[in-house]
């Protein structure tokens, strides 16, 4: 018989998402999934041939209606996870998102070999993302920003509120307003893109690792052998700031009897 | 025409002139009170140009024409209320207009140099045409000097410029890519005047009208946009002003021109109507003496307006062709790509990771339900008995 690689199966359940993560991550998604789905119907609007007059139809103007709302949502939320990075837990804090350790880089070349060129067998196991992904979500971060403003800035024109108006700078800086709608919706395209990347990734990882990380978004909870947890906490990729409430271990269940 | 030759005699006001050619109080009046509209001036507004052209006189102005087709001259001579043209060719002293002046060769040139002279730091420049920077200026050469000299030379000395059409404000057609001339809106060019950008390709004529008519009376600009465009015409979007705006909201949209949907006149949105994002007062003051704009008669907007509008082409679709990726490559078959590009490379790593992984993916040892161990605490699994 082969020697055991996984001998040790001694797993302890560690709270990494807090319930504010967890609940910034659903919105954002839904929000995504709705701003994508109206933005492409706003784009490419079905064409019907219908008797009744436009003054019996607004069904267009409800996707419109719907897009705006979403995308006020969905700066709402952003707004609160940044705010997020500074006041939750390491695993959250913004500077995970900046890879400007000498640790982070190479952790991010560690995840390439491993998980996509696949020439190492050796999983990187972290609790919060690894390096690669928090990259990932700098970038998606960016285009948020992106979407956000350059969203803003076409609804502008359409609205007296003053939050809109803050963004009307951006317009002249893409040359018109034209341009700014085709690379809002170039734009929509790259989270399309990252969504079937990232869902299938979190699938790939969960399935290799095991550490519940698809589950880890509902109830918050990742699971990891304690000698990785205790490397991982030591090495200390995420050193900022120091937790503030510590239940990372759940106490030893009794042992089962009978 | 100012000759320069005789002796300046006293010069009459603007409404003294316009009374000596048989224009009525009544007229008159009238002529006040559609410019105050225009302007969206209250009711003593109108009193205040009356005023102005009473007491004004009247105002140099040199036109100067560069790279254009003098569709904003021809827009301009066609404005359609009854003495606007009148007012603006006789009650301004268009003194120097390439297209207009019975004046030709050193004659010409003759006035132009006494205008900038005699009337330094009083007359209005209006400029119709891009100014070529490629090759010298080689591309645009009127009575042996450049546009960019000629420019240079004129806006030093003028009060401030009106800068007519698409042309002179964003450069048009002899701008869009790959601009072979250099062709360069007159803004870029002169940074230390008032400018006033009446875009258009061509402009409304009674915006222009109007818009003259504002400097003449109030003697300062008009209140610009940050594109330089007259508020007054260009604060709201043709979208936002047009008469089938009900279609686009209920989502009754025309797919092909031939269509039953075009013949109902639904919204043009989705064969690329740039409505939407052309700021200009078509819908409103609409064309030819009100009778008709692009919409109306069926045909999308093109944003004639807005710089750039015939680098977003094609004209008759909503998407255009992406920037970087080559021709006729939307957003969409660029975004359809990747995506399938990402599904694929999903699905070859997923059958990857179960070839390379599967000793990680299966059953470790000490998985197997004999192995488990009913005590969770041990950390090494328990030898099979």
């Amino acid at each position: 018989m082969n020697p055991p690689r996984h001998v040790s199966h001694d797993y302890a359940r560690v709270y990494v998402w807090e319930q504010p993560v967890r609940w910034f991550h659903w919105i954002n998604a839904a929000t995504i999934v709705v701003l994508g789905v109206t933005g492409w119907l706003i784009a490419k609007p079905p064409v019907f041939l219908v008797s009744t007059e436009a003054s019996f139809n607004d069904w267009f103007g409800q996707v419109r209606f719907i897009h705006f709302v979403a995308a006020y949502v969905f700066t709402a939320n952003f707004a609160f996870r940044l705010y997020w990075s500074f006041a939750g837990n390491k695993y959250a804090h913004w500077r995970n998102f900046f890879p400007l350790t000498a640790r982070q880089i190479r952790q991010i070349g560690e995840v390439l070999r491993v998980d996509i060129l696949q020439s190492t067998r050796e999983a990187v196991h972290t609790l919060g993302h690894n390096s690669m992904a928090y990259f990932t979500y700098a970038g998606t971060g960016l285009l948020t920003v992106f979407q956000i403003v350059s969203g803003f800035a076409l609804y502008a024109p359409m609205s007296d509120a003053w939050l809109p108006a803050l963004f009307t700078w951006a317009t002249p800086l893409l040359g018109d307003e034209f341009s700014l709608r085709t690379f809002h919706y170039a734009v929509m395209w790259a989270f399309t893109v990252f969504t079937i990347i990232h869902v299938y990734l979190v699938f790939y990882h969960d399935y290799v690792e095991g550490h519940g990380v698809l589950s880890s978004m509902v109830g918050g909870w990742k699971f990891m052998e304690k000698k990785q947890i205790a490397s991982e906490e030591t090495a200390g990729l995420s050193p900022y700031p120091k937790p503030r409430s510590r239940v990372p271990v759940a106490p030893p269940r009794p042992a089962k009897t009978g | 025409m100012n000759s320069p030759v005789l002796a300046p005699a006293p010069v009459p006001t603007v409404y003294e002139q316009m009374a000596s050619r048989g224009v009525s109080r009544r007229d008159f009046l009238k002529f006040c009170t559609w410019m105050g509209a225009y302007h969206g001036l209250e009711n003593d507004g109108t009193a205040q140009i009356a005023r102005a052209i009473e007491t004004k006189r009247r105002i140099p102005v040199v036109w100067l024409h560069f790279q254009e087709c003098t569709c904003c001259s021809e827009s301009f001579l066609r404005s359609s209320h009854p003495i606007v043209a009148d007012i603006l060719l006789d009650k301004i002293s268009l003194d120097y207009t390439e297209t207009l002046q019975a004046a030709a060769g050193h004659q010409a040139e003759e006035i132009l140099q006494d205008v900038i002279t005699r009337h330094k730091g009083e007359y209005l420049m209006l400029v119709e045409g891009s100014v070529p920077l490629a090759a010298d200026g080689c591309y645009c050469v009127v009575g042996g000097k450049s546009a960019l000299d000629t420019v240079r030379e004129v806006a030093a000395g003028a009060k401030a410029i009106v800068a007519w059409g698409n042309c002179a404000c964003s450069g048009c057609v002899q701008a869009a890519n790959p601009n072979p001339t250099g062709a360069t809106p007159v803004h870029a060019i002169i940074k230390d005047k008032p400018i006033v950008n009446v875009q258009g390709c061509p402009p409304i004529a009674e915006v222009m009208a109007g818009v003259l008519v504002h400097l003449l009376t109030f003697d300062r600009l008009p209140q610009l946009d940050s594109l330089g465009r007259p508020k007054a015409f260009y604060s709201r979007r043709v979208h936002d002003t047009c008469y089938r705006r009900p279609n686009y909201d209920a989502g009754l949209f025309v797919e092909t021109f031939d269509d039953e949907n075009a013949r109902k006149g639904y919204c043009l949105y989705r064969v690329g109507c740039r409505g939407p994002s052309t700021y200009n007062a078509c819908g409103t003051m609409r064309w030819n003496n009100g009778t008709s704009f692009p919409i109306q008669s069926g045909h999308p907007c093109l944003g004639c307006s807005e710089a750039k509008f015939w680098d977003n082409g094609p004209f008759y679709q909503r998407l255009t062709n992406f920037p970087g990726f080559g021709i006729e490559s939307t957003a969409d078959q660029i975004g359809l790509g990747v995506a399938a590009l990402a599904a694929g490379g999903a699905l070859a790593h997923a059958v990857l990771t179960n070839v390379r992984k599967r000793h990680d993916i299966g059953e470790q040892p000490g998985e197997s339900p004999a192995d488990l161990d009913p005590n969770p605490t041990a950390s090494e699994p328990p030898q099979k008995p």
